[in-house]
């Protein structure tokens, strides 16, 4: 009797715990209804706030299209869509070869915003913005010049006093794709850097502290005197950081700026790669900010839904072209005309079971 | 501690019979269900563990077989190059906990002893629910709070004192920042003294008043009558440091936000340093290499190893000081 009492309640615990296990299962899968479509990214977290604004406009604009971004990072981005678990990707830096190679269908890289990393820095009593040469910057980061004082900063600095105390460098603990724009800036202007330490988003850096974030870089840079440190621009201009005056190729010094950025991406235009894979860091041009770099959107050349595959380039085409005017208010560079028109040939290359979807 | 498991056997005893009762009014088949139910519920707690350990071990197979045994003594850690070494994350996560247990455990003693033997209960009320709400405070608002206040006030005032005063030892040498392992260290510790000390409190509560009436009889002033009592806690009062211990040694976002994040080997406790949590915390995200994520895997497993190992030899010392004790009060 007792035996198969329990037994029922066993039953009845069981059959209570399917029910709800296929009740949950249910509410997963019925979010796509007939005429809607929903898109999932996941990326670089440096476009976040512009992409963001992108969705809730774009959802304005078209209902029916769901899209969903996820900032984890350009690494998860890249690491997501090579998995195929994403309908696209994001990430500041470009794909490398051996990357899109392992990847299992053409990736095409499609440029949406810029962005630039600032030189800042905490030194009491000096009202005008600091200049460097790349060199200099360098040399700090590499350890070899220690002393604020230093022969070299004072030459590109005439006229300043500088303060005769270490200098304690404060870069980003955390892997970053501002950290791999300055890396790979350095490793451009310094054989030593390229040699000794490299480029990339977690390098080993020869000094100084880590701070997480940009907020981390810049709280440290803030409490504590005689920093220097490197934050994104949009941060740096929301929170009104001293920021240096960079010497670019043409040999002027050049402060970081929307303009400034939008001027080394535009010379540099001309050597940017059909594939738009491109580092401008260090661009030619007389008015160009050296420390640039454009941020990507990743996609398959070949989508396996065309549905999908087609509101996904709508929604894309729509960013670079609507899109790009919320750029500077949230203080990221638009496109120069001319990488619009390219990326637009990218775009249109797209294509589902072979037809384009443009 | 004794004294607390008799309480919770008593308790338990009382619990189970009215479960029992509950469950099968006639006998034994009730019984056998919740057993069997118990069993599920503690394996499988058993098989979470197995299961992270060899998903862990998996991953970062890739990491074993290219450094082997070299990755636990290898100080470099450099992803550009995939060269990677785990001793510095080591090293920084021991030395942090350690420092962070060795401002925090006299604290929290004091804490707790001023709460259950010296506070009237109008005091000890509010001041062991404040401690309490120390625990609750996100260790996010723990970070900022270190980067804002906690690392210009060492900067400006506490690490050049020290360096003045105590320069000929190389603990306290070296640049001041503000930042580093001092800094992740004093940050930890803040974060552990609540939970030691609440625990340490409940283990005192449960020392039985007959103790410290014994000992007020037999003449014994109020500080002598207080060692009785932490001595028959001691058990107890070990368990509740190993709590804490665990806690600093995962603890992952304040300790980022102030330590540094440098990995090195430095004496000095001025200078920047790195845990093994912080490190996979700041590169998984990035981390686009396979030799990469796999070398921060490896750290993950490391981590546990590390917990497991200090938990064993934690506990082994409070066997030990259990033992020593029992001989003592035996003695005496």
């Amino acid at each position: 009797m007792s035996a198969s009492k329990s037994i029922r309640l066993v039953a009845c615990f069981s059959a209570l715990t399917l029910v709800l296990f296929s009740i949950a299962c249910n509410g997963g899968g019925s979010g796509s209804g007939s005429g809607s479509v929903s898109l999932t990214g996941a990326g670089a977290t440096f476009p976040n706030p512009l992409y963001q604004k992108w969705l809730s406009e774009y959802s304005k604009l078209h209902p029916n299209v769901k899209i969903d971004y996820q900032s984890i990072g350009s690494g998860g981005g890249i690491k997501q869509i090579k998995e195929q678990t994403v309908d696209f990707g994001a990430s500041d830096a470009p794909m490398k070869d051996e990357e899109l190679k392992s990847a299992p269908g053409e990736i095409l890289h499609i440029p949406t915003v810029l962005g630039a990393v600032v030189i800042t820095y905490n030194l009491q009593g000096i009202s005008k913005p600091l200049q460097f040469s790349p060199e200099v910057i360098a040399d700090i980061y590499l350890g070899k010049i220690k002393k604020w004082n230093d022969p070299k900063i004072a030459a590109d600095n005439p006229g300043v006093t500088l303060p005769t105390a270490d200098i304690t460098v404060v870069h980003r603990s955390e892997g970053s794709g501002t950290s791999a724009v300055f890396t790979d800036y350095l490793s451009k202007v310094s054989a030593e850097w390229k040699e000794k330490v490299g480029a990339g988003a977690s390098p080993s850096w020869p000094v100084g502290i880590g701070g997480k974030g940009n907020e981390g870089v810049t709280g440290q840079v803030k409490q504590t005197p005689n920093t220097i440190g490197y934050v994104e621009l949009a941060y740096a201009v929301q929170n009104n950081l001293p920021a240096a005056h960079i010497k670019n190729v043409s040999g002027n010094f050049i402060e970081a700026s929307i303009d400034s950025v939008i001027a080394a991406a535009a010379d540099s235009a001309t050597s940017t790669p059909e594939d738009l894979r491109v580092s401008i860091t260090n661009a030619p041009g007389a008015k160009s900010y050296p420390i640039s770099s454009y941020t990507y959107l990743l996609v398959y050349k070949n989508q396996k839904d065309a549905g999908k595959g087609k509101a996904l380039v709508d929604f894309v085409w729509w960013g670079i072209h609507d899109g790009e005017s919320f750029a500077k208010e949230l203080r990221y560079a638009p496109l120069p005309a001319d990488i619009v028109k390219r990326a637009e040939a990218k775009i249109n290359s797209v294509t589902a079971n072979g037809t384009a979807l443009r | 501690m004794s004294a607390v498991t008799e309480n919770d056997k008593l308790g338990f005893a009382r619990q189970y019979s009215t479960w029992r009762r509950a469950l099968s009014p006639t006998g034994n088949t009730g019984d056998a269900v919740f057993r069997v139910l118990m069993l599920l519920v503690a394996l499988l707690m058993v098989g979470i563990v197995v299961a992270m350990v060899i998903a862990l071990a998996a991953d970062s197979m890739p990491s074993i077989r290219l450094f082997g045994f070299g990755f636990l003594t290898s100080q470099v850690w450099n992803p550009i190059k995939g060269d990677f070494g785990a001793l510095p994350f080591v090293y920084g996560t021991l030395a942090s906990s350690l420092l962070a247990l060795l401002i925090s455990v006299p604290f929290s003693l004091g804490i707790a002893i001023f709460l259950v033997e010296q506070a009237p209960t109008y005091i000890a009320r509010p001041v062991g629910f404040m401690v309490e709400l120390l625990a609750a405070i996100p260790s996010v608002v723990y970070g900022l709070w270190g980067i804002f206040v906690l690392a210009p006030f060492l900067r400006v005032y506490i690490e050049p004192a020290l360096a003045k005063l105590l320069w000929w030892i190389p603990l306290f040498s070296g640049s001041i920042t503000g930042i580093g392992l001092l800094t992740g260290g004093i940050i930890l510790a803040i974060m552990v003294t609540p939970i030691i000390s609440a625990v340490v409190r409940d283990v005192l509560t449960a020392v039985p008043g007959s103790q410290r009436e014994a000992a007020l009889a037999l003449g014994a002033t109020k500080w002598e009558m207080i060692r009785v009592v932490l001595v028959n806690g001691a058990p107890g009062i070990a368990g509740a440091v190993i709590l804490g211990l665990g806690r600093a040694l995962g603890e992952t976002m304040a300790v980022t936000m102030v330590i540094g994040n440098r990995p090195q080997i430095s004496l000095s406790l001025f200078e920047p340093s790195y845990t093994i949590a912080s490190a996979i915390a700041n590169e998984f995200t990035e981390a686009t290499g396979d030799l990469h994520l796999s070398a921060l895997v490896e750290l993950g497993l490391i981590l546990f190893l590390v917990t497991f190992v200090v938990n064993g030899i934690a506990r082994i010392l409070v066997w030990n000081v259990t033992r020593k004790t029992g001989g003592v009060s035996r003695a005496a």
